[in-house]
């Protein structure tokens, strides 16, 4: 029986091994760094340990302007991209012929890489010297002014971002919600068709409950990859996102880390660990919430 | 409610393109349902049963003929029109509503005024929970039951609109051994209870005789015979009919008319007068050879064959198998279409059962004769 037990550890090596190095030894060493001030990458050294780092991070407006951005980011698309992914979900599991056009049709996004999706939303929102952009001459049709969206007022940049966001993590939601909607047997819905029950009542009262985990499991998984985003940003509006003022909080760690002063570890891993607790805390409240409305 | 099929008839286009012709499912149907009435479909797995019942919900449309409550013609009629209550297979309780949530759901699409308030309902479905006997589970939800306890509130969900028909597909076949006959007889009494006329489909011949007033045999979308349990299985209509009804299955051999006397192989067992204005009379005085022989299948159910040394049957004896009150014995016989006769004989009876041979008379009342081509019944009397 004893040597199983080391057995047992010799099994798991490989994955303490490669989980210990790539991920828990930089954790800790994130959290020293924040607490460490001055911290000089070349010498090794650091002038004291405090809470300088945070003090810094939360005062500097380029961290507040990156902290508001993402907040508006999260909060405009993530409950958009759920709610659009599951009427076009609605749509796509009550339409039979075409289906699989629309299916490969919305699912286009997600194989495309957003570098190039980036140069699609270039050439219907960039102006240039040439033409103003797609969207632009619409706007023109029906008789609005120019709107410079990428380098134009922060609210069309921030509009610009969104539906990007949107549109690109729309069709993971759409594949997740129609295997979800297919999974509800379809006697349920002939049982309910038996009793007459009206369509909206089905909807609310027997699909969307026996969806909710996977619309939870969506918010959360929204709310987490929205506040991560960056390369997004960067598609759109190139690498120096501070002047644009379209920076999101991992943009501003990776400008701490690399930017071109080049490399305050201490504040980026300060601004990363302020990340992680916002991230950590809406979880949380997103799980507390789910446990309440989603019921079996 | 009285409900009439009037040559009902349910195509479905084929699922193998190449097909062009298409699956009839239900073909022809016309029979009527007395109200008030207990009536079991029985059939092989994929002989229509379930078709048709959704057909009488509403869930189907039929491709011809036209379907009756009453006097009412609701062939046109949505499901949700017709107030029928159905009860699936896997019951189809929602899994996230609990207990009384599921009972109080079909009350919740009432609208205008029937409308009712949450206090009206919460009544309605205590009352048929009492009547099916789960009233203590109404807080739990589905996963927190059992299948037997599922199964109740699926007939209360069903039950609580009052529906004028209540339609169950395949009730017990999520149950165990156990629990199928207990459930059986609960459905019987909430049945007699309601008064309501309750169609059940079921591939199970016990179960549909146990407690059906009336049943229907179906095969291949066909209508074999309606009848009472005890009728059709004295009197099937057919080799079909007579094989499917009873446990253990009917016996059948190859054996012919000749002479007003029944032959099995050589021995000749009964004293038999066919009845001459049977049906297909004409082409059966031409099947007569010239000595006035006819070739039949004859069945023979396991309770007909009387252990008798003097008897005509004789049987090379295989084994005999005790279950008590009855002893079952297995021998065999040359002219036997299966493999093994299966006798039930009452254990005081088998005394002088025992040897190579076994030999038997049979009761007159216990045989079936079968035209060998069309298999169709021959009636015949005792001279």
């Amino acid at each position: 029986m004893k040597q199983s037990k080391y057995k047992g550890w010799l099994y798991l090596l490989p994955a303490i091994i490669f989980l210990g190095v790539f991920m828990v030894y930089p954790l800790i060493d994130v959290i020293v760094y924040s607490f460490e001030e001055g911290y000089n990458f070349v010498s090794q050294t650091s002038t004291g340990t405090g809470l300088y780092n945070y003090r810094y991070v939360l005062r500097d407006t380029y961290f507040v302007q990156a902290l508001k951005n993402t907040f508006v980011l999260v909060i405009i698309t993530v409950p958009v991209s759920t709610g659009l992914a599951l009427l076009i979900s609605l749509a796509l599991s009550s339409v039979k012929p075409l289906r699989n056009l629309f299916q490969t049709v919305y699912f286009l996004p997600y194989v495309t890489n957003t570098l190039a999706v980036g140069l699609v939303f270039m050439v219907l929102f960039k102006k240039t010297e040439y033409s103003d952009g797609m969207i632009n001459l619409l706007i023109h049709f029906f008789g609005g002014e120019t709107v410079d969206f990428i380098d134009g007022p922060h609210w069309a940049k921030m509009l610009v971002m969104c539906i990007y966001t949107v549109w690109i993590v729309l069709p993971f939601k759409i594949l997740i919600l129609t295997s979800a909607l297919a999974s509800v047997k379809e006697d349920y819905y002939k049982a309910a068709r038996v009793d007459g029950t009206r369509p909206s009542r089905i909807f609310f009262r027997i699909t969307l409950p026996m969806i909710s985990p996977m619309i939870f499991y969506l918010i959360i998984t929204g709310f987490i990859g929205a506040f991560k985003a960056y390369s997004d940003e960067v598609a759109l509006f190139g690498t120096d996102l501070n002047s644009a003022g379209m920076n999101t909080m991992v943009g501003y760690i990776y400008d701490m880390l690399y930017g071109n002063s080049g490399g305050y570890p201490s504040f980026a891993s300060a601004a990363a660990l302020i990340l992680f607790a916002v991230v950590f805390t809406i979880t949380c409240i997103n799980l507390m919430v789910s446990r309440n409305n989603v019921h079996y | 409610m009285k409900i009439t099929l009037d040559h009902v008839t349910k195509r479905f286009p084929n699922r193998n393109k190449k097909i062009h012709e298409d699956v009839i499912a239900v073909n022809d149907f016309t029979f009527e349902i007395p109200d008030g009435k207990l009536i079991g479909l029985l059939g092989p797995s994929g002989c229509g049963k379930s078709t048709t019942l959704n057909l009488i919900s509403g869930l189907e449309m039929p491709s011809a003929g036209r379907i009756y409550f009453g006097d009412t013609d609701v062939t046109d009629l949505p499901a949700e029109n017709r107030g029928v209550g159905l009860v699936f297979q896997n019951y189809a309780l929602y899994p996230h509503l609990t207990v009384l949530d599921n009972i109080t759901f079909p009350l919740g699409n009432l609208r205008g005024a029937e409308k009712l308030t949450k206090e009206q309902m919460r009544a309605k479905a205590t009352e048929v929970a009492k009547l099916v006997q789960i009233s203590e589970l109404m807080e739990r939800r589905p996963s927190e039951l059992s299948g037997g306890q599922q199964q109740r509130v699926a007939i209360a969900r069903a039950l609580v609109k009052m529906p004028s028909v209540l339609l169950l597909d395949e009730p017990l076949s999520n149950l165990d051994a156990r629990l199928r006959l207990q459930t059986r007889e609960e459905l019987a009494r909430i049945q007699k209870e309601t008064g309501i006329t309750t169609i059940f489909v079921t591939h199970d011949q016990e179960e549909a005789m146990s407690i059906s007033d009336l049943i229907v045999v179906m095969k291949d979308g066909v209508i074999h015979q309606i009848g009472k349990p005890q009728e059709v299985y004295d009197k099937p209509c057919n080799l079909f009919v007579a094989k499917f009804l009873g446990t253990p299955p009917i016996n059948v051999f190859e054996g012919r008319v000749k002479g007003g006397k029944l032959y099995i192989g050589d021995d000749a067992v009964l004293d038999v007068k066919l009845a001459e204005n049977e049906a297909d009379g004409k082409d059966a005085s031409d099947k007569k050879s010239k000595d006035g022989e006819r070739e039949v299948w004859v069945g023979i159910r396991p309770e007909g064959f009387i252990p008798d040394e003097n008897g005509p049957l004789s049987c090379s004896l295989q084994k005999i198998e005790v279950m008590g009150r009855d002893t079952s014995v297995v021998s065999t016989h040359p002219a036997f279409a299966g493999t093994t006769i299966r006798s039930i004989i009452p254990s005081e009876d088998t005394a002088g059962i025992g040897g190579e041979t076994v030999r038997f008379r049979l009761k007159p009342a216990k045989v079936c004769i079968f035209d060998r081509e069309t298999e169709k019944t021959i009636e015949f009397t005792q001279p």
